[in-house]
């Protein structure tokens, strides 16, 4: 009796100063294992006489359970301390910056077209390219635009040769659309246009992006509805004022020039706007029947209207940018501003 | 064009201030680009003379003038104008006069010569730009009447940005009908001047080339005095439109096309032989024109000759030898109609474009020529004296147009501006524009005034009703349309989708011309003859590009240059290259990467980017095809290409596009020293991709074995990845390429790869020596075909 619990306060103090969990083993060993104290102590059992044996193997068996308790107790506090050392020195500066890979992003004039497409195919329209190489018939003939019409000076086109231009504008796409389908049409055509023209405010290639409706019974009241919701959501400004002003395209009668109320001064007056609090931003009509006729479609049966606007011009005032050269200049310090 | 308010308002007078004139102007379609006060912010500017002219001691450019302005004593100026001349009147500020920007004039002395005032050029007293020297006022100018007094200077200028089709509002005149019909008001007219003829001389005049010029009037009128100045108000009236005052005969045809919009042409008549032919020019025929220059005319040209010599480029520009000076005292006045799409591009063609040819070109009034005639043979008769005779007038009525009358229907003014509109309302509009109507069951039959030949079509009166009625007053109405739904099919990329995957990739979109420098491009494509243009902007955008490379290393090397220590830029777009039957354009995308190979960060030590980086973010983009396993690189050259680091890119057979590092000679002729990576891809070709189509995800583990080999370097990776899938086995569901080495411990002509090859079965679990048996054979075929040994 006296002998258990002296072995016992001794194998408590041995536990308890195992510092790792091999140590610990070594115990576990040394106590329970095959040829272990506790087990030489069960087995001597048979040698005490019958009278004691059950009442000395209750107390050698509680001996061997209270060590086993100690040991699992022991083994669990040095877990414990293990996983706390591992997690202190795993600690790391989570302030040292990521590992990126770097994103790059789109220009902002695609960024711009794909806002502007994703307006009208939200309402049925298709985008719809088209070659930027055109014949001069495409171009100008087929759009009510003679060779020697005045209308032609206002486009300032660079020629291939005596029959192919640059494009000037991405009406020719529309008018392939009006060759070769039927309608109800709903067609956006953005792209690449050319002008001969280089200064401070002319780029001899901007974008546009133009659109062509036609239906049995359009109108004018239609048209300024679609576009005034249109420059409403571009620059996400419900009471964006926009007005309407008669004014000349070859391809459309009536037609009208977009002005909206500037966006910098909302309408005080101001450096971009001129003074006039009104920026014009894009010209529209309804088609005019000579180009239906031009193009096969029934002037009877169908009305349509047409829109342009230039990217450039809409994407420099949404986001500011004060220079339209900076668009083809492709500094990452530019580009990189609108990923 | 520029309109006086103070004149127009001499025709329509609505009661309405400046800026709402010009408000309601611009939204009838006359844009009113600006409103330019005419007076200048100055005070006390008088009119004074010149009376002489001596150079100032101490500068050589410096004059010192003395100056009457009508006071008792003159007084003496320093004045640096080159036009400077005794007997000149000029206007002059005063000492106590204040000039535009806040300026006072002070007596000062300037180098030693005190000067007590100062002489003025229009632009210093802000009513004009002209700054070429001093205002030149009439020797008539009252000395010390204020300038503004004189010079009736209380108006303002509207600059009027007409559009072509408009030139009926080319004239005063004709602005004024406009403004009338929006106030719904009546311009104030006189009648057309009543001429009698006081002699019966008649000068011939003959059309040749009446498909050009249907319609001349011509009138001579004898003894007149050109010495005689144009009057104030007519040369401030033609200032005011930037028009030089010449002579009273010049300013009087100038003044009355400002006025009526018919452009007019003064002759010596002492200069003119025989009579007036309008006619195509002869070979080599020249003219000196009235500026001076001399031209050549090239056939087809229509000029105004008389029996001997050409005279005028007819509708463009008079000519030198027959115009009118002061010692003119016979003229022959002329007032012609040219057929505008005759007419058009002619001035152009001899570099000119003037006020009579921009007007023709648009069109004048068919029904104004006698009028403008006679006006101005009342203004020279008036103002220079002389006798009129009778007006020569000559038509050739089977090459003028007819005039159409133009139908409307009542419902299309419904239908198209969504207005119940009260005809008497459309009526009214249509009337206020000098359209002439008669009913008829559905509408009107109209009437189209001579003026307004832009109307031709029922949709051109909608767009009259429309624009008196005010584009911002109808009524906007939603669309009404059937819904039809779609969606774009699975089975094609977008080129969106392939731009966001660049993007994510780390490049950033370039747009760069479509033109570019014939050099850069042949340095690339020597076979392909570039597409020239006719009228480059300059050498630098000269021919349309054949590849989008030469365009993304110039924006690559202006970011290098920048210091940009990565620099990944794509761009898509069309390449133009010449074909048999037409020209080919082809959507392309480009890409090219140099610099670091990743962000600069503290983990990882950077390199310079080289081949398998842009082949690595090619590969990410081929494989949104879902067809990676299509597309193969194979070894091949291209000019401006680095010979042993280029691939051709195909998909299944078809060659879609290229890689490669620069050519170091050429990157390091345009500056950069280290590798220059770039790829072109034939978009089309790559946008087709598949519809995924599910398989079984197998319930049973993969086996994974690596092996290394020591291969001859000539030996590809392709062709050992190749001969191993086909001796593999159909087990084999993954294989990697994981190390490869050569160098130290290996024979130089060798290189160490390393392979991973990964086995699974669908329908039960590998045994291992299934796997083993495939390796063996896998690893027999190499050691045969390429002289392998196992490491």
């Amino acid at each position: 009796m006296e002998e258990l619990n002296h072995f016992l306060e001794k194998s408590r103090e041995e536990i308890q100063k195992a510092n790792d969990l091999r140590a610990l083993d070594s115990l576990r060993v040394l106590y329970l294992g095959k040829k272990g104290e506790v087990t030489q102590l069960l087995k001597k059992l048979s040698e005490i006489p019958e009278n004691q044996r059950a009442a000395e193997g209750k107390r050698v068996n509680l001996l061997k359970n209270e060590l086993k308790k100690l040991i699992e107790a022991r083994k669990k506090e040095l877990h414990e301390l293990e996983i706390e050392e591992r997690l202190v020195e795993e600690k790391i500066d989570v302030t040292l910056p990521g590992r990126r890979s770097g994103s790059g992003g789109l220009h902002p004039i695609t960024r711009t077209i794909e806002r502007m497409e994703d307006f009208f195919v939200s309402l049925g329209f298709e985008v719809v390219e088209g070659p930027e190489i055109e014949d001069d018939y495409h171009n100008f003939g087929a759009l009510n635009i003679p060779e020697h019409h005045p209308a032609r000076a206002m486009h300032d086109t660079f020629y291939i040769n005596s029959s192919s231009v640059l494009r000037t504008h991405t009406s020719p796409v529309q008018v392939r659309v009006m060759e070769n389908r039927k309608p109800p049409l709903r067609v956006i055509c953005p792209g690449r246009v050319y002008r001969c023209d280089s200064d401070l405010t002319h780029s001899p290639m901007f974008h546009q992006v133009e659109g062509l409706f036609i239906d049995q019974r359009c109108s004018l009241g239609q048209l300024k509805g679609l576009i005034q919701d249109f420059l409403q959501s571009f620059f996400e400004k419900e009471d964006l004022s926009v007005r309407f002003r008669p004014s000349y395209f070859p391809f459309t009668e009536p037609s009208a020039e977009v002005d909206i109320q500037c966006v910098k001064c909302s309408g005080e007056g101001c450096r971009i706007c001129s003074r006039t609090g009104w920026l014009e931003v894009m010209g529209c009509g309804m088609v005019n029947p000579k180009v239906f006729d031009n193009c096969g479609i029934d002037r009877n049966r169908f009305s349509g209207f047409a829109f342009g606007m230039g990217v450039e011009r809409l994407a420099m005032l949404r986001y500011g940018i004060n220079d339209l050269r900076l668009n083809f200049d492709n500094d990452l310090r530019f580009l990189s501003q609108f990923s | 064009m520029l309109i006086s308010e103070a004149w127009l308002r001499e025709y329509i007078d609505p009661d309405i201030d400046t800026l709402d004139l010009a408000h309601q102007m611009t939204m009838a379609g006359l844009e009113v680009e600006a409103v330019n006060v005419l007076s200048g912010d100055f005070e006390d500017v008088v009119v004074a003379e010149i009376i002489s002219v001596e150079p100032h001691p101490d500068s050589t450019k410096l004059n010192v003038c003395k100056v009457d302005a009508g006071d008792e004593e003159p007084v003496l100026i320093v004045c640096g104008a080159p036009n400077v001349t005794a007997g000149l009147r000029v206007p002059f500020a005063r000492v106590g006069a204040s000039l535009p920007g806040g300026i006072s004039i002070k007596a000062v002395e300037i180098r030693g010569v005190s000067s007590a005032g100062m002489l003025c050029a229009e632009k210093e007293l802000g009513i004009s730009d002209a700054d070429e020297g001093l205002m030149e006022l009439s020797p008539e100018a009252p000395l010390g009447e204020d300038l503004k007094t004189y010079l009736d200077l209380e108006d303002n200028l509207f600059e009027l940005g007409l559009t072509p089709n408009r030139s009926d509002c080319l004239s005063v005149r004709g602005v004024a009908r406009e403004v009338a019909a929006l106030n719904g008001m009546v311009v104030n007219e006189t009648d057309a001047p009543d001429i009698t003829s006081t002699h019966s001389e008649k000068f011939p005049v003959r059309l040749d080339a009446s498909d050009f010029c249907p319609i001349y009037l011509g009138r001579v009128i004898h003894n007149v005095d050109l010495t005689r100045a144009a009057p104030v108000w007519m040369c401030e009236k033609l200032r005011r439109a930037e028009i030089r005052s010449i002579n009273v005969a010049v300013d009087i045809t100038n003044y009355v096309m400002l006025e009526l919009g018919q452009p007019m042409h003064a002759f010596d008549f002492a200069k003119l032989q025989g009579g007036i032919v309008v006619r195509k020019a002869k070979l080599d025929e020249e003219l000196v024109l009235l500026n001076e220059s001399k031209v050549v005319l090239s056939p087809g040209t229509t000029v105004i000759a008389d029996e001997k010599d050409v005279l005028a480029l007819a509708g463009i520009m008079g000519g030198q030898t027959s115009a009118v000076t002061e010692d003119t005292t016979s003229i022959f006045l002329e007032a012609a109609f040219f057929v505008p799409e005759k007419i058009s591009g002619w001035a152009r063609k001899y570099g000119l474009h003037t006020d009579s040819s921009h007007r023709f070109e648009r069109g004048v009034d068919i029904a104004i020529q006698r009028r403008a005639m006679d006006r101005a043979t009342e203004l020279l008769l008036q103002l220079a004296g002389g006798q009129a005779g009778d007006i020569t007038e000559i038509r050739d009525a089977s090459k003028i147009s007819d005039r159409k009358n133009v139908e409307l229907n009542h419902a299309s003014v419904n239908d198209m501006l969504d207005l119940e509109i009260p005809i008497a309302e459309v009526e009214s509009i249509l009337t206020s524009l000098g359209i002439k109507l008669t009913s008829n069951k559905s509408g009107w039959i109209c009437v189209i005034p001579t003026w307004r030949f832009d109307i031709t079509e029922e949709a051109d009166l909608l767009e009259e009703i429309a624009r008196i009625f005010g584009y911002n007053n109808l009524p906007i109405t939603p669309i009404k349309s059937e819904l039809v739904g779609s969606i774009l099919p699975e089975s094609r990329l977008s080129i969106r989708r392939i731009r966001k995957q660049l993007t994510a990739l780390g490049y950033n979109e370039a747009i760069t011309y479509s033109f570019q420098s014939a050099g850069l491009q042949h340095s690339f494509d020597p076979a392909i003859s570039p597409i020239r243009l006719v009228n480059p902007i300059s050498e630098d955008l000269s021919v349309m590009r054949s590849s989008l490379v030469p365009g993304l290393l110039q924006a690559l090397i202006h970011n290098l240059n920048r210091q940009r220590q990565r620099v990944c830029l794509f761009e898509t777009g069309l390449t133009f290259i010449e074909g048999k039957t037409k020209i080919n354009q082809q959507t392309v995308l480009g890409m090219v990467f140099s610099g670091r190979n990743e962000i600069e960060n503290w983990a990882n030590e950077s390199r310079n980017a080289d081949f398998f980086d842009i082949k690595g973010d090619l590969e990410e983009v081929f494989s949104l095809t879902g067809s990676l396993s299509e597309f193969s690189f194979i070894e091949d050259r291209r000019d401006g290409f680095h010979p042993g680091q280029t691939a051709r890119i195909y998909r299944s057979d078809k060659a879609v596009g290229w890689v490669g590092a620069i050519h170091p000679e050429l990157a390091s002729s345009l500056g950069v020293e280290i590798p220059i990576l770039a790829a072109e891809i034939d978009l089309e070709a790559i946008l087709g991709s598949k519809l995924p189509q599910f398989e079984d995800v197998s319930k049973y583990p993969e086996i994974r074995r690596d092996i290394a080999l020591l291969i001859d370097k000539a030996v590809t990776a392709e062709q050992v990845m190749s001969s191993v899938r086909s001796v593999a086995g159909d087990k084999l569901i993954d294989l990697s390429l994981f190390d490869l080495y050569s160098g130290e411990g290996i024979d130089i002509k060798r290189k160490s790869i390393a392979i991973g090859l990964t086995f699974c079965d669908r329908s039960s679990t590998l045994k291992d020596e299934d796997v083993t048996t495939a390796v063996s054979a896998v690893i027999e075929s190499l050691k045969k075909e390429f002289a392998a040994e196992l490491r």
